[in-house]
């Protein structure tokens, strides 16, 4: 609009000339830009003002040349109109338009894993040392029955619903081929295998190439229903409906026509070069009857064999919405926290709408239990579960098992530098330019998604057994092992827990 | 015998497998003294542009015809290592000429250069391939022989 721009850079680049040998990997590295070799002062400079922080630089220099640091240029301090704040609003004045972000909600928000502190064996009861002692931290996810039934040789007469089984109880949540590059998809799909686990196609349908990995992989049905055919919902393990996500509930989805190349237009079936719009609502679900239709034609169309897990966003009636979902016949419900990542999402939306998924997970896990249909479904909670501890708390407010995203995508490289939706990610995960994507090597990324998933399992085992549990089945909905501190008689009542020192 | 492999569809084109080529061959503490304000002589070269990059290093051949034409006895093998002994160099780069690879080079002094696997420095093992971020350069056993 004018020439004048009123957003100062919030980075600087810092090289230490004494260091720098000119080899220019930041150049080469750097899908922003920032960096150029200026031949005639043999010198390295930088134009900041591109600079998003992502760090490739600073990883790949051979001499730690580099360092990027908040810029110390600041706007007169204001305890009301902080920085960010103004900016936005600046952002907005030139643009006109909406505001974009990626990633988790990075405000100052409680975390209730953080005030929740696990319990352990002293004296009377004994702990148990895992590298000694068995222990389980398999999980089935499903519908329950309520009573077993046998015939007279012993033989199971109760026919069971279709279960997923995972050795770990954390999966990879979803996130889509188009949001994520093919390499990322690879590294997920073939780590999931591995581990025992699943990974979860996005709303984006199933490469050609990962169907090989139809046992460790949830299909997913979207708003949009991108991708979703016959041999689709066939080749997973579980099918999920997405109602909605921690980050953005209650809209949908945009994937920018750039990112459709031939590979991602031919697995979500839409026309090169097209916006992929998820809407809003599902067209056909305005009701918990009209989901119960989705469930079971879902189920129908795959002969019963494969559980339905219902994943809903974190909002303020989310104990009544699993009610009415655990009545429509799925066999799981995910429920999303606000904290949950994304490609892209308005900023307004990830920072201001939907609730903790403690909170959500506690209250629905007790809704369902007070209705006596919590074995009806298996809880997977999500939406910023960022260590096995965390895990742990989840399942002692009663998930069956954690999904985690963010987590995953920061073993393969991410750096939290939340420009996703520029589609530029010097790391090769939220892009799809080849030659940016070619950066993550799927040998590598799956390595460290197993080497991650192993010592949580690890440390799942290490705390499990200081509680005297030898079952993540005993310790699902076990809140006793969880005391609370610093947080109010509301909070403790929500989640169920005794304040430390009761 | 283990090799120096290249998959150029990971390579990213990075050059810093030159880099590191260079710093272990140097002697020297640390990379900044080794080639701060220095001409860089790697034994490994990232060839092509654009999205199609490779390293390309010595390839240790069953039978290396820069061996079979060297005229000084400078280059040899040691244990399927081809190896080259600068003292004896007579700097006539008839090898630089014959490598099919482009893998030996004039050296500073005039004598070739080549990889050696770095298992005459301090690097101990290819420092291209310790030092790939990208997994495109690998140091392993492999059952197919190079010519």
């Amino acid at each position: 609009m004018s020439g004048i721009n009123f957003l100062f850079p919030e980075f600087e680049v810092v090289r230490n000339d004494d260091r720098c040998i000119r080899c220019r990997v930041c150049e080469r590295q750097c899908a922003n830009e920032v960096h150029f070799y200026d031949a005639a002062r043999d010198r390295v400079f930088s134009d900041e003002s591109k600079c998003v922080n992502c760090q490739r630089c600073v990883s790949l220099c051979p001499t730690r040349a580099l360092k990027i640091v908040r810029s110390d240029c600041r706007l007169r301090e204001n305890a009301n109109w902080d920085s960010d704040t103004i900016r936005e609003v600046y952002k907005q004045a030139e643009s006109g338009g909406v505001l974009l972000s990626s990633m988790g909600n990075p405000k100052p928000l409680p975390v209730y894993w953080d005030k929740l502190l696990i319990n352990a064996s002293q004296v009377t009861n004994p702990s148990i040392d895992p590298l000694r002692e068995p222990m389980e931290t398999r999980v089935f996810l499903g519908k329950k029955p309520k009573t077993l039934e046998r015939d007279g040789n012993g033989k199971l007469k109760t026919e069971l619903t279709p279960q997923l089984e995972l050795d770990i109880p954390v999966m990879f949540s979803a996130m889509s081929y188009g949001s994520i590059s093919y390499n990322a998809h690879a590294s997920l799909a073939r780590a999931a295998t591995a581990l025992g686990t699943c990974y979860n196609t996005g709303e984006g349908g199933l490469h050609e190439d990962f169907y090989k990995y139809g046992p460790n992989t949830i299909v997913q049905v979207a708003s949009g229903r991108f991708g979703v055919h016959e041999d689709f919902l066939q080749a997973g393990a579980a099918i999920e409906i997405k109602m909605g996500q921690g980050a953005k509930p209650g809209i949908g989805g945009h994937l920018p026509g750039a990112k459709v190349g031939p590979d991602v237009s031919r697995t979500r079936m839409i026309p090169e070069g097209s916006d992929a719009i998820s809407p809003a609502p599902h067209h056909d679900i305005y009701s918990i009857e009209d989901l119960r239709q989705l469930v079971w034609s879902l189920k129908e169309a795959t002969g019963h064999v494969k559980p339905v897990i219902v994943k809903v966003a974190a909002v303020h009636n989310i104990a009544a919405i699993a009610s009415g979902i655990a009545r429509s016949g799925a066999d799981i419900i995910a429920i999303d926290g606000f904290r949950g990542g994304t490609g892209a999402a308005p900023t307004r939306i990830r920072d201001h709408v939907g609730i903790p998924i403690e909170l959500a997970l506690a209250s629905v896990d007790a809704r369902l239990r007070e209705e006596g249909i919590r074995d009806r479904v298996s809880l997977v909670a999500g939406g910023s579960i960022r260590s096995s501890a965390d895990v742990v708390k989840a399942v002692a407010l009663g998930a069956d098992a954690c999904y985690i995203a963010t987590a995953a995508v920061l073993a393969l490289g991410c750096h939290l530098c939340r420009t996703c939706q520029s589609g530029k990610c010097n790391w090769g995960i939220a892009t799809q330019r080849p030659d940016l994507a070619k950066r993550l090597n799927p040998d590598i990324g799956s390595q460290r998604l197993i080497n991650l998933m192993t010592a949580w399992k690890r440390e799942i085992m290490e705390l499990m057994g200081g509680m005297g549990i030898n079952s993540i089945e005993a310790l699902r909905g076990n809140r006793l092992m969880l005391r609370g501190v610093g947080l109010n008689e509301t909070e403790l009542r929500i989640l169920g827990v005794s304040h430390a020192g009761e | 015998m283990k090799r120096v492999y290249v998959n150029e569809e990971w390579c990213l084109g990075c050059h810093l497998c030159e880099y590191n080529c260079a710093f272990a061959n140097s002697g020297a503490r640390d990379m900044v003294t080794a080639l701060k304000g220095k001409p860089i002589l790697p034994r490994i070269r990232v060839e092509g542009e654009g999205d199609v990059t490779y390293a390309v290093s010595c390839r240790h051949c069953r039978d290396p015809i820069c061996i079979r034409g060297c005229i000084s006895g400078a280059l040899h093998k040691e244990g399927g290592t081809v190896c080259i002994d600068r003292e004896k160099c007579v700097g006539c780069l008839t090898c630089v000429l014959l490598c099919p690879y482009g893998a030996v080079l004039p050296g500073p002094d005039g004598a070739a250069m080549k990889c050696e696997l770095c298992l005459k420095n301090a690097c101990g093992e290819p420092a291209c391939a310790a030092g790939c971020p990208n997994r495109a350069i690998v140091y392993e056993e492999r059952e197919e022989e190079t010519v």
